[in-house]
């Protein structure tokens, strides 16, 4: 019975996603206030009856419901309750689901937080939401129906890929999805403003928050993922460059060139049409990510012959939203006046070389990941493009991006020179040269760069700081008063850069890493990376829905103990699968990781890493979305609802 | 700076930017393309040593020897698609799922006596699922029953 009702409800969304839709666009364009007055209840509504879908969703799963299909695939009787919830959203179905959900929050969270939008504006901006979500819901409900039934019911469960039985894996898709679909606001107030032909400081100041919101959200979701598949798959590697990863990297790459073009937009009014091209852009690489390379469609082109139904609904849904707006660009997009006019050395001039290297890397990231699957589509030919393409690729655009960044927030708007710049923030390039410097003695040349390119981010990101509150120069006090007086979102910058170099240093810790792989007796000792490691024990221990293999590694330096670690390798019975638990100790300075692999002989094999800086890669993502959230908190753009430019009348 | 002098600067910077970002992907493919083959494929083709090779097919059963160099485990299997056959050196952790008679895709490079030094295995898949690249060459060799899978297995 509950799931029946949570398949009503969520055809009940997919109605109420269309008359918003509908409603929303029609309502404006025949500037009908009933009509535009509807829209925010619609959304509110649609939103109610998505969370009622999933819930019901989420009852099937934690009730053990095996007649429904979904639950049958994915879910087993004997599987944890945490991960009988999280299990909704770890498959294809239940993830068009929290997919549409995300959405339709982000709908109900426009027309509550947009009061003071124009109503014709927000009517638009929600008819776009609606609309797509609609498209999205009608995909779920006709090809991917996560509440289809089978007869008879099932016993049990198959259960599901214990690779995803991690508090870490559970909260991943929603973080990222929340990233993802968030960006889904911008793109309709880009469209909302093709369609009324008009872009102020105004907009920009209402799309920004949004954009940054998604952003910080998408950050996360990156830093998360990446972090899992460091401690779960126990390769030590973190980032792999698969489709998937690069899925959420694109829009990543043109989101935070979005977030730096908006505050040109706000700010100067410049820079309007590209900004409204790149809130299109990266909603699409969302849609087109998550969707394609998730799908199967590109990734195995027999997934998509497999069930031909989904992968046409899919081409052309994404045909339509992408092909759509990027149509009604074309033709509105001249309409959009061009503001202010600024100099190449300038404030604006150094975003525009943000956005510029962004989208560069974007387009190499776009390339190695589709031109395989197109070339095997087309030609035949099987290649696959690995992570030496992009490190090749993607490393000379990033670091122009790296020593631009330090630089950019210290130069005035509208027309610069460079001179006081570097009066402001030779201390910090200097401490940055000589760290380069340091470190080129002892290592390859990319890691130095990449530990000077480090430093000079992290003190350069903050010389506007000590710039502003004259620290070292004016007495405690007077800094301290000053510093209370600065706009957060210039902190929330400094900290996003600084952040940004707080991951490249820990990128670059991986190449002082050291890795063992070694074939270990009980009592056995090692060493490696500068650590004596002890195989103490091995043991079988029960967990509740798998049997696991645990080491007790006792690890010393120098003759002091320093902890007792314990890798362990988990077989789950109902799967056939194996997985390793990596056993990981840290200081924020390396990590020491240990892997457990098979055993043969009685002796196991022991895979043993140091890994220098590791927990800086993702420290720094922290920084950059806490960065992102202190500039949102700032009062200016809270303050005040922003009055619209007057339209010049056509005499 | 008038708006048509500013235009142009945006529009050479983004050709540069554009430009660089195409080069150096073309570079980069030139140098980093990893094909996919077969053993077979390899005794066609014949490719230089030292070329990253994606080599994929079946690992012969009873092929497989371990051993430990220098305290680390290492192993050396053999990889058929039927049609011939290729030594395998590879040291390391063998993943979970290596089998004989499994499919497998070793990334790796022809060493000078035409044997393949791999530097990673890969077997990321069930006991009922073949890698696709693997299962789609051994369906071109026909060395594929579709029902029963691989022979032998």
């Amino acid at each position: 019975m509950i799931p029946e009702l949570g398949n009503f409800a969520l055809a009940l969304g997919c109605c109420l996603a269309l008359a918003q839709g509908f409603i929303g666009i029609y309502g404006a364009w025949r500037r009908d206030s009933r009509l535009m007055a509807a829209t925010p209840g619609l959304a509110i509504g649609q939103f109610l009856a998505l969370a009622a879908s999933a819930a019901a969703l989420a009852w099937a799963a934690t009730h053990d419901d095996f007649s429904v299909l979904n639950i049958v695939q994915n879910s087993a009787a004997a599987k944890p309750l945490l991960y009988k919830i999280t299990g909704t959203w770890g498959n294809h179905e239940g993830s068009i689901l929290l997919w549409g959900l995300v959405l339709a929050i982000c709908g109900a969270a426009v027309a509550l937080a947009g009061g003071n939008l124009p109503t014709a504006l927000r009517a638009r901006v929600l008819g776009v939401l609606g609309g797509t979500s609609c498209g999205f819901l009608l995909f779920a409900l006709t090809t991917s129906n996560p509440f289809a039934r089978i007869w008879p019911p099932a016993a049990d469960g198959q259960g599901m890929n214990p690779l995803l039985q991690d508090p870490g894996l559970a909260f991943h898709p929603p973080i990222l999805y929340t990233g993802y679909v968030g960006f889904a606001v911008p793109f309709a107030f880009a469209v909302a403003a093709l369609l009324e032909g008009r872009i102020d400081a105004a907009w920009g100041r209402w799309v920004r928050p949004w954009a940054l919101v998604s952003w910080c959200f998408l950050t996360c979701g990156i830093a998360l993922g990446s972090w899992w598949a460091y401690y779960e798959l126990g390769w030590g590697g973190y980032w792999f460059w698969d489709p998937v990863e690069n899925a959420s990297l694109m829009p990543w790459l043109t989101g935070t060139a979005l977030v730096h073009s908006a505050i040109v937009v706000e700010k100067r009014e410049s820079l309007k049409i590209w900004t409204v091209l790149l809130a299109i852009g990266t909603f699409s690489l969302s849609l087109s990510g998550t969707f394609l390379v998730r799908s199967g469609i590109l990734n195995s082109v027999h997934a998509f012959a497999s069930d031909p139904a989904r992968g046409i609904f899919i081409l052309a849904l994404l045909a339509l939203v992408i092909g759509g707006s990027l149509l009604l660009f074309a033709l509105r997009a001249p309409r959009l006046a061009s503001g202010g006019i600024f100099a190449p050395i300038s404030r604006e001039g150094a975003i525009v070389l943000n956005n510029i290297l962004l989208c560069s890397i974007c387009a190499v990231v776009v390339v190695g990941t589709m031109y395989p699957p197109f070339c095997d589509l087309l030609l035949g030919e099987k290649i696959s493009v690995g992570a030496p393409f992009f490190n090749a690729a993607v490393l000379p655009l990033a670091i122009p991006v790296f020593a631009a960044m330090a630089v950019g927030p210290l130069l005035p708007w509208k027309r610069a020179r460079l001179w006081p710049v570097v009066q402001h923030a030779w201390w910090a390039a200097l401490i940055a040269v000589v760290i380069a410097g340091a470190c080129s003695i002892g290592m390859k040349i990319l890691p130095a760069l990449a530990f000077g390119l480090s430093a000079w981010l992290i003190l350069g990101s903050f010389a506007e700081v000590v710039e502003r509150t004259l620290l070292f120069r004016a007495p405690v006090a007077s800094s301290f008063r000053r510093a209370r007086g600065l706009p957060v979102a210039v902190l929330g910058a400094a900290i996003a850069h600084a952040g940004m170099g707080v991951t490249v240093a820990g990128l670059a810790g991986a190449s002082l890493s050291t890795q063992k792989i070694v074939s270990a007796k009980v009592g056995d000792s090692f060493q490696s990376g500068g650590y004596e490691w002890t195989l103490m024990r091995l043991e079988d221990v029960d967990g509740p829905n798998y049997s696991s293999r645990m080491a007790t590694i006792y690890v010393k330096q120098d003759g002091v103990p320093l902890t007792l670690m314990y890798p362990s390798r988990r077989t789950f019975p109902l799967q056939h699968q194996t997985t390793y638990d990596v056993a990981i100790s840290t200081n924020f300075l390396r990590d020491l990781y240990a892997v457990l692999g098979e055993e043969r002989d009685g002796a196991a094999v022991l895979r043993l890493h140091v890994n220098v800086l590791a927990p800086w890669i993702w420290l720094g993502a922290g920084f950059m979305a806490l960065g992102g959230a202190l500039s949102l908190a700032d009062r200016r753009l809270r303050v005040g609802a922003p009055s619209r430019a007057r339209v010049a009348v056509p005499a | 700076m008038t708006r048509k002098r500013r235009r142009l600067v945006i529009v050479l910077a983004s050709l540069a930017g554009l430009g660089s970002a195409a080069a150096l992907t073309l570079a980069a493919f030139s140098d980093n393309l990893v094909f996919f083959m077969t053993p077979a494929d390899i005794a066609e083709k014949n490719p230089a040593p030292g070329q990253t090779i994606r080599l994929g097919g079946m690992v012969e059963p009873g092929s497989v020897h371990h051993a430990t160099v220098e305290g680390s485990p290492a192993a050396t299997f053999r990889v058929t698609d039927g049609k011939a056959a290729i030594e395998v050196s590879y040291s390391g952790i063998l993943p979970d799922l290596f089998r004989e008679g499994q499919g497998v895709v070793a990334v790796g490079a022809l060493a000078q006596d035409h044997s393949f030094r791999a530097q990673e295995v890969l077997a990321k898949h069930d006991e009922k699922y073949m890698p696709k690249d693997v299962a789609d060459a051994l369906k071109k060799r026909g060395y594929w029953k579709d029902k029963g899978g691989v022979p032998g297995s």
